[in-house]
């Protein structure tokens, strides 16, 4: 496959990028995205050019570092994958690809398609734990039944790897599947419910204050996760909300 | 509860309540409007009642009035904040591969609402205040000073039916209300929470929902219109 991408170029955090045409040739159609770009930086540095920043650890679809929107969509068309399980047998000869890091005021762009996405991780530190001891008399969480139902819908919420496509996606920038997703996952468990009132206020304001937009409930988040978050989560997490709100 | 109103999540509460409450409004006003169809003296008895019965026109209509601006206020707040909350768009954005269109212009659609709320306020609402606060004329009838004119209230509204432009505009604005509720009826209940197994049934009763009561008001402009011109 032969195609042209336009890619976002930026420097730094404060240079104002731009988007740079690229061309690469012999693209096998059963390459992950991320291996197409690597052959695309194999060619920058052989001619000497700086080649494109982009994130990436696991390869395999959970680390959720990659954070690229393609032609309009995070993580391109293809549904329930990352960037690195998308093939570019999604993609025709002779294609224009539009590659650039996920936009969100809360996500600023480090450099190329890198963004930073540590908001998320200070959603998390603000209530997004149960506190167990773990100095050696730690209680088997096995040890407390937990209906099946409860049990199933925890884990699909815990499956969330805050790769940040619902934020990329939302037209509000919102934040709402993740945080509803991290407040459900705890909130669903016999674990959870003793911190549930701070949890979810506190998470709710760290949310707020980062910059994250409104949800509208427009559902693009649902669609686009890698992982299939349902939009219950974000419902579930408004529940939660009002309980904790009314209560303190 | 301190923060609740200054949070993301009380405000789309907050949204959402008003929405209820505009929705349930529109379901009684459309429950009168098509007895201007079947029954004419019907319509201006309940009309009547409706614009002299001091509970609602001293408690409902202020109510309604606060409903319809908070409604909107909240959402210019929302859709500036949602704006900041993206500074550099998307070179390309494939929106529609995603989500419906009503979901992600519910600020044009509800800005064409608004505008016909302010002709629909012309139309009718300032007229009726003026009529019955400042000219002091809370009989209702065409002619206050004989009492068998009858009410004014069905020839109003047939008169306002009359222009050709007028009725076109009140159409597409209720297309517009169509799309703005196709959307908004099953985002306020997921706004509160409302999500589990009787969503899937809600979803449904919300598009009748938002088809059928725009429709309706589609209806009886086009009726009277009609009836106007074939006249």
């Amino acid at each position: 496959m032969n195609l042209t991408l336009k890619i976002w170029r930026q420097k730094n955090a404060s240079d104002k990028g731009k988007m740079v045409d690229y061309k690469v040739d012999d693209i096998s159609p059963d390459m992950s995205f991320l291996e197409m770009l690597d052959v695309l930086n194999e060619q920058l540095i052989n001619k000497d050019d700086a080649p494109i920043a982009f994130d990436h650890d696991c390869r395999e679809g959970i680390c959720g570092m990659c954070s690229l929107y393609i032609n309009g969509e995070a993580h391109g068309p293809d549904r329930g994958v990352t960037t690195c399980q998308l093939h570019m047998r999604m993609f025709n000869d002779g294609d224009t690809i539009y590659i650039e890091p996920f936009r969100a005021s809360a996500f600023p762009v480090v450099k190329d398609l890198i963004v930073d996405r540590s908001s998320f991780d200070r959603i998390q530190h603000a209530g997004g734990f149960i506190s167990v001891n773990t100095s050696g008399n730690t209680i088997d969480a096995n040890a407390i039944p937990i209906e099946k139902h409860d049990a199933d819908t925890a884990f699909e919420a815990a499956t969330c790897i805050g790769c940040g496509a619902c934020v990329a996606s939302c037209k509000n920038s919102s934040a709402m599947l993740f945080v509803g997703a991290k407040v459900s996952q705890f909130a669903l468990l016999p674990q959870g419910k003793v911190e549930a009132t701070d949890r979810v206020l506190n998470m709710v304001k760290q949310m707020d204050e980062e910059g994250f937009g409104n949800c509208t409930n427009t559902g693009a988040c649902e669609v686009e996760c890698p992982k299939g978050i349902s939009l219950e989560n974000i419902a579930r997490m408004n529940r939660e909300y009002l309980k904790a709100s009314l209560k303190g | 509860m301190s923060g609740i109103l200054n949070s993301s999540i009380g405000r789309k509460v907050a949204m959402a309540l008003s929405a209820f409450f505009l929705m349930i409004f529109l379901l009684q006003h459309f429950a009168i409007n098509i007895l201007s169809v079947f029954s004419p003296d019907t319509f201006n008895e309940v009309s009547h009642f409706m614009g002299t019965f001091w509970v609602i026109q001293y408690v409902l209509q202020p109510v309604l009035i606060f409903g319809v601006v908070f409604h909107f206020v909240m959402g210019f707040i929302l859709e500036l904040k949602n704006t900041k909350s993206r500074q550099v768009s998307y070179a390309k954005n494939n929106g529609g591969a995603n989500s419906s269109w009503m979901s992600r212009n519910m600020i044009w659609s509800g800005l064409a609402i608004l505008a016909f709320i302010g002709l629909h306020f012309y139309d009718f609402w300032f007229p009726e205040i003026n009529t019955k606060f400042i000219v002091g004329d809370m009989s209702g009838l065409i002619d206050p000073n004989t009492a068998d004119s009858g009410f004014r209230y069905f020839e109003e509204l047939q008169h306002k039916f009359h222009s050709h432009v007028r009725t076109i505009i009140y159409v597409i604005a209720f297309i517009f209300l169509a799309l703005h509720l196709l959307h908004g009826f099953n985002s306020a209940f997921q706004s509160v929470g409302a999500n589990n197994k009787y969503t899937k049934g809600l979803q449904g009763f919300g598009k009748v929902y938002a088809i059928l009561i725009p429709l309706g008001f589609i209806f009886i402009a086009v009726f009277h219109h009609l009836k106007h011109v074939l006249s």
